[in-house]
């Protein structure tokens, strides 16, 4: 089976687009205001950058992640959902032995987490993910 | 400064000429977000590390922007390429305006 | 890296939506040395065959952070711990160190509280705070206070791999007894006693958390939620909490022979203090 998680997101999403375009302009969020900051309103692509996360965080407080992007210059991480999207921003200098990083990460919800990353060229690529917050036990 | 910071870092003692290797680092801080609210209902305001830096005999490795987005006690995980022996030098920059500095030695051969 | 396959998404969606699998054969290795994760019970918990770790039932992610000491947040701590221990305060004018020159010699004292002294039992915050007020001249420090965490979680961490081996019998048996008696004994609006969940419900999803048998093997534990180092006791306090009771005190006859029958329950598998749990 080829359909890929990110396909049936696309799928999805792509559908609810097409089914609220009378809502348009609520889709204009604070992530991608961020977002349109980091990148200075250019295009971008899918591809060419990884993203890892988890499917499911056991909570929300530390969430591990790992971002890689060859040839990229810098990546940009955001959660969506958090009240405050900007995650952090990895600047990659003439000694870093990859273009890759991972931390530790706060979600408030279940939300994508999207990283961008600039490209040598100038050009921007994209990955994103989808990350389930659970609430645990009765009510802790 | 804020109470009780210490940095952690964990680099490996030798490399090859032109290796690249990994390091992790951790630096004990509360990250206050600046959304939480204390019993009053007021806002605690925001204080944390808002960038980390990490340098080879003065030439940049990585530069990272924190936000309140990152978990408490900020860990990260990266590479370096190592082309001669010298010193790693790692810093951290609080809101307060303190800067926490740790450094490590990594030999060739 | 990428993403996984659809199938695999929907597979473990549909695994937990009918029970939750513990991961038997996920190996808690640290440093080289295999930690016990899962084990016969003790003859005396008359309701388990086998005993598992907390870390067993945790998510891969929550699980990794316990493999290396430099990823577990818990070390952030210990080094604060190790600050502490050589750190004289009170009216004698010692530290710790003063006495226990070497921290290492306390090796095998986690896997053996808590303890009878002097026909009492006796926890390991209480010997620390012992130490300070009769032979430091310290002010005790809280029962589960975060000086108090990081000193108990350096002495523990001088057990780890150690199987637990707290004594039942003896002097110790009508303690034991006692915190039998509150481990079965429902409590709150909720109306659960810790068997309820712990015993009987373990390895299935109580919400979104996934039930632990409740060992304390692993403490003082880091805990995701709230970001620290977190005692025994103020773990029970958490739990009777959220059942909706009036939780007993910290350093409580009730919650020191509900700790002594708790890990009595843990005997055979590995002290992991300090370990990561959600």
């Amino acid at each position: 089976m080829n359909l890929t998680r990110r396909k049936l997101l696309a799928v999805g999403s792509g559908t609810l687009a097409f089914a609220s375009l009378a809502g348009l302009p609520a889709f204009a969020s604070l992530a991608d205001d961020a977002m349109a900051e980091f990148t200075g309103g250019a295009a971008v692509t899918d591809g060419g950058i990884d993203l890892t996360a988890p499917e499911i965080a056991e909570n929300g407080n530390t969430v591990p992640i790992a971002v890689s992007a060859e040839g990229a210059t810098e990546i940009m991480v955001f959660a969506t959902g958090n009240p405050t999207p900007k995650v952090a921003t990895f600047k990659f200098g003439p000694l870093s032995g990859s273009r890759s990083a991972s931390t530790r990460m706060r979600l408030a919800k279940t939300q994508d987490v999207v990283a961008i990353a600039k490209m040598e060229d100038g050009s921007f690529r994209r990955a994103s993910s989808t990350v389930k917050v659970t609430i645990g036990g009765c009510g802790g | 400064m804020a109470k009780g910071v210490k940095p952690r870092v964990k680099v490996p003692k030798k490399a090859e000429a032109g290796e690249v290797i990994t390091i992790k680092t951790l630096i004990s801080h509360k990250m206050e977000s600046g959304q939480r609210k204390d019993k009053e209902g007021k806002i605690i305001p925001r204080s944390i590390i808002n960038r980390f830096t990490a340098d080879f005999n003065g030439q940049n490795v990585i530069d990272v922007t924190l936000e309140p987005a990152i978990s408490t006690n900020p860990y990260f995980q990266f590479e370096a390429k190592v082309p001669e022996s010298g010193t790693f030098d790692f810093t951290w920059y609080d809101d307060d305006g303190s800067v926490y500095k740790e450094s490590k030695k990594i030999t060739i051969g | 890296m990428g993403f996984k396959p659809f199938v695999t998404t929907a597979l473990a969606i549909m695994g937990m939506a009918f029970a939750a699998q513990a991961d038997e054969n996920a190996k808690l290795v640290i440093d080289g040395q295999t930690m016990i994760t899962q084990t016969k019970a003790p003859a005396f918990v008359e309701n388990l065959d086998e005993i598992y770790s907390g870390w067993v039932f945790r998510s891969d992610e929550t699980q990794a952070l316990q493999l290396d000491d430099f990823d577990n947040p818990g070390f952030v701590f210990l080094d604060q711990g190790i600050d502490l221990f050589n750190t004289v305060d009170g009216s004698e004018g010692k530290s710790c160190a003063s006495c226990h020159e070497n921290v290492e010699d306390f090796a095998g004292l986690r896997a053996k509280m808590p303890r009878i002294k002097d026909g009492k039992l006796q926890t390991m915050e209480e010997q620390v705070n012992e130490c300070r007020t009769t032979r430091m001249g310290a002010e005790p420090w809280k029962y589960s206070g975060s000086q108090m965490t990081a000193v108990t979680a350096l002495i523990s961490l001088q057990s780890r791999g150690m199987p637990v081996d707290v004594a039942v019998d003896g002097a110790a048996a009508p303690f034991w007894e006692k915190g039998k008696e509150i481990y079965y004994t429902r409590y709150g609006q909720l109306d659960l006693a810790c068997a309820n969940c712990h015993e009987d419900n373990y390895d299935t999803m109580i919400r979104a958390d996934h039930l632990s048998q409740g060992q304390v093997n692993g403490f003082p534990t880091y805990r995701l939620k709230n970001a620290k180092l977190n005692s025994i006791q103020g773990r029970f306090k958490g739990c009777m909490k959220n059942v909706r009771a009036k939780p007993f005190k910290e350093g409580s006859e009730e919650f020191k022979a509900l700790e002594l029958y708790v890990a009595s329950r843990g005997n055979g598998l590995s002290v992991e203090s300090p370990s990561v749990r959600n």
